[in-house]
């Protein structure tokens, strides 16, 4: 046994040692020596030195390969397998699947009354804009979902519609004077529209080729949104954007305000309850129609276009249309998530409709589990939560989150909720979950 | 016609640059069949390497002649290695353990390196572009102006000259190496049939991590090139460049090492004549336009094989 340890550390500590020679090799140049624009030389490059970093980055990775090497990788008894146990596993989920949603929903629904009770109206704002923010990539990540985990076609560009959506409104309600209530619908027409468009040429695209092009489509869309000045404002983009009225009712103070009518003191909390209400009501709608949907012949076109596409055309489905309903569906929701982000900013620019923000979206789908609903949930809390959290440490964040996407892959390439429930059994028999490993992705 | 030579030569000289980029994304996806993402931030890490030693050896245009070029080669060494390293370590970590998962896993895990390599450099390199001062100056001057001083001076730079020629080099050379040597036949059998290659004795793990070295040296001496030719780098440069250099690979057909050369020059040909003659806001627009319109008509690009659907 001791010698069988000893075994271990001596190659525990070799590989360690490699790990940490590549990684000095690797973080010596970017890391020690950093190229600055020095004052005193002319406005010319100068180098830093810091080797003290070097040594740190090189110590840590020494030291994490060493402990992952001794406990996980190369142990009879990883501690993975420990831990492993309380992940949650396809038995453990079942019941999840039945109480955590409706638990999910009261927690969501009941949510700004415990803040108001735990913070009081001052300082439950901030937990309530996070909330905001959560539930709208929630609803995002609901949309995609159609896109990407039910049909199985790899969107990278889907933050082009939601620009389409945030841009349809901003620039209805400028030019037209268009209320919210009005837009909202337009601008999903407006997303799903460009979705149709966008669809049409490239949906006979495979895979990663679609993916691609995708992405070139929201590159585009946010090139032209940059460079439209005369129409879009160019990079000032848009600012003043109506807020929306309950009913008619605006948030404002004083007579005929919302605290007015129901008689309340006013508060500029109202709007933002208000407004998590509507991004939650928005999103169970995006949730609702997709579990409704997964039940038509629509639906069950998309999951059996997932799996197999060449079978789905020979057993004469129209393969064509079933991918562009999807794409214009998940378009249409996130025109309608865009259009609600340009109403709670009041200000809009190209600069919030970045490639990261497809990334993100999309790493939400993925990382949660595609095609599960719940995991979606799970996946947007744990990242924009986790990402508003480290806003102190701004700059490290994104790397972070980059290396998170790689390691929460590695770890559960399936997403961390990999089961889900067949949407269609044989009558009679009880519907059982089925586990990731039998579920063969497609080829979009 | 001055001018339109002068754009000629420009887009030449970028063309060349998205070539050798490219060819690191279509080997990539001839072998495994996944768009490196990560592979546009490998050509700004390259970039940043170079400019680094660049900086440290305290190389400038002061330098002899003799002198300068065997510094440029060194450095060009030292940052292909470098950067190879990085390639080999992306590889190693975010895409070897999932080989065999499902499609859209390695694609993520890029993504995620793609995004950590981009803040890395931002972090460890600071957020504000890198001018160079200029290391190589002068060239030819192919047509003055005529007689009267009112016609468009064409120049075609010694660092032109420079991308240019190492770029044709190395294109002779990697071809070589695909066709000739035992790794490239190895590479090419992993290209067909992974399983039935690994069956005949081939280490496909090495071979796919080799792949991933060999673009990411290419990709640093694009870095190089960029350097040398703009003066100015940032953190961000790789994701423009990357996705540019794939729009290339598909243009010529991907998984074709000619046909991504044909494609970064067409590429670079189509954005300088586009910002040339119309407009330099558009040029990305143009480039991805012609991007979507080959995969839709010609989704096997201008050199690429068909691809055959299997049950």
């Amino acid at each position: 046994m001791s010698a069988k340890s000893d075994n271990l550390l001596a190659v525990s500590l070799k590989d360690a040692a490699a790990g940490g020679l590549i990684a000095l090799a690797l973080f010596s140049v970017l890391i020690g020596m950093k190229a600055e624009v020095a004052s005193g030389l002319g406005g010319q490059l100068g180098i830093e030195y810091r080797w003290v970093a070097v040594a740190i980055a090189v110590a840590v990775v020494f030291g994490g390969r060493l402990l992952l090497n001794l406990f996980v990788w190369k142990a009879d008894k990883p501690v993975t397998e420990t831990a492993g146990s309380f992940m949650p596993s396809a038995k453990m989920l079942a019941p999840l699947g039945k109480y955590a949603m409706p638990l999910f929903l009261i927690l969501a629904v009941a949510l700004p009354f415990l803040l108001l009770s735990a913070y009081g109206a001052r300082g439950s704002r901030q937990y309530l804009d996070l909330a905001i923010l959560v539930t709208t990539y929630v609803m995002l990540g609901w949309g995609l979902n159609i896109v990407v985990g039910l049909a199985g076609l790899l969107d990278l560009g889907y933050v082009a519609f939601y620009a389409v959506g945030a841009y349809s409104y901003a620039l209805l309600a400028q030019y037209f004077g268009f209320s919210f209530w009005i837009c909202l619908p337009l601008a999903g027409i407006l997303a799903a529209f460009w979705g149709i468009i966008l669809g049409f040429p490239v949906l006979r695209l495979r895979g990663d080729y679609l993916a691609i092009v995708t992405l070139a489509f929201g590159e585009i869309i946010r090139v032209v949104l940059l460079n439209w000045y005369e129409f879009t404002g160019g990079p000032d983009g848009i600012s003043g954007i109506p807020r929306p009225s309950f009913f008619g009712l605006e948030f404002k103070r004083g007579e005929g305000g919302f605290a007015d009518t129901f008689g309340l003191d006013y508060s500029s909390i109202h709007r933002i309850i208000f407004l998590y209400y509507l991004i939650l009501i928005m999103a169970l709608i995006t949730n609702f129609v997709t579990m409704r949907l997964r039940k038509l012949p629509v639906g069950r076109a998309w999951e059996a276009l997932r799996e197999d596409e060449i079978a789905c055309r020979s057993l004469g489905i129209n393969t064509t249309n079933t991918k562009l309903t999807a794409f214009a569906l998940g378009a249409m929701f996130g025109g309608f998530a865009g259009s609600f982000f340009a109403t709670r900013q009041g200000f809009i620019s190209p600069e919030s409709f970045t490639f990261i923000e497809s990334a993100v979206i999309l790493a939400i789908v993925v990382l949660g589990g595609l095609g599960s609903q719940i995991g979606v949930v799970i996946a947007a809390i744990v990242m924009i939560g986790g990402f508003e959290f480290f806003r102190g440490l701004e700059e490290y964040r994104m790397l972070v989150f980059g290396l998170l996407m790689v390691v929460i892959m590695v770890w559960r390439p399936r997403g961390l909720i990999s089961t889900r429930n067949p949407s269609i059994t044989l009558s009679g028999k009880k519907a059982k979950g089925i586990s990731a490993d039998l579920v063969q992705e497609g080829h979009g | 016609m001055e001018y339109f030579l002068q754009q000629l030569i420009n887009g030449v000289t970028l063309g060349s640059i998205y070539g050798l980029i490219a060819i690191g994304y279509t080997m990539v996806y001839g072998i495994i069949g996944m768009i490196n993402f990560a592979h546009g931030d490998i050509f700004m890490v390259g970039a940043f390497i170079a400019l680094i030693f660049i900086v440290a050896f305290g190389i400038t245009a002061s330098l002899p002649v003799v002198l300068l070029i065997l510094a440029l080669i060194a450095v060009l060494v030292a940052s292909m290695a470098l950067t190879a390293a990085w390639g080999w370590t992306v590889e190693r970590l975010a895409y070897r353990p999932l080989r065999g998962s499902f499609r859209l896993a390695p694609l993520i895990t890029a993504i995620g390196a793609s995004i950590a390599l981009q803040n890395f450099v931002q972090i460890s390199q600071g957020a504000r572009n890198k001018p160079l001062q200029p290391l190589i100056s002068g060239g030819f001057t192919l047509s003055d102006g005529g007689a009267d001083g009112e016609g468009f001076i064409v120049q075609l730079s010694y660092s032109q000259i420079l991308i240019i020629l190492v770029t044709t080099a190395l294109m002779i050379g990697f071809t070589l190496l695909i066709s000739k040597t035992s790794l490239g036949r190895a590479q090419r059998a992993c290209e067909q049939d992974r399983k039935m290659a690994s069956l005949l004795g081939i280490n496909v793990d090495r071979t796919i991590s080799l792949t991933f070295v060999m673009g990411a040296a290419l990709a640093s001496v694009a870095g190089l090139m960029f350097l040398l030719y703009y003066g100015v780098i940032d953190f961000y440069i790789g994701f423009l460049a990357g996705v540019k250099a794939f729009t290339a690979a598909v243009l010529g057909g991907i998984g074709s090492l000619p046909g991504a050369m044909l494609g970064g020059l067409l590429i670079g040909l189509i954005e300088t004549f586009w910002s040339g003659y119309f407009s330099v806001e558009y040029k990305d627009v143009a480039a991805f336009s012609i991007l979507a319109i080959v995969l839709i008509f010609m989704p096997e690009g201008l050199l690429g094989k068909p691809e055959v659907e299997k049950v």
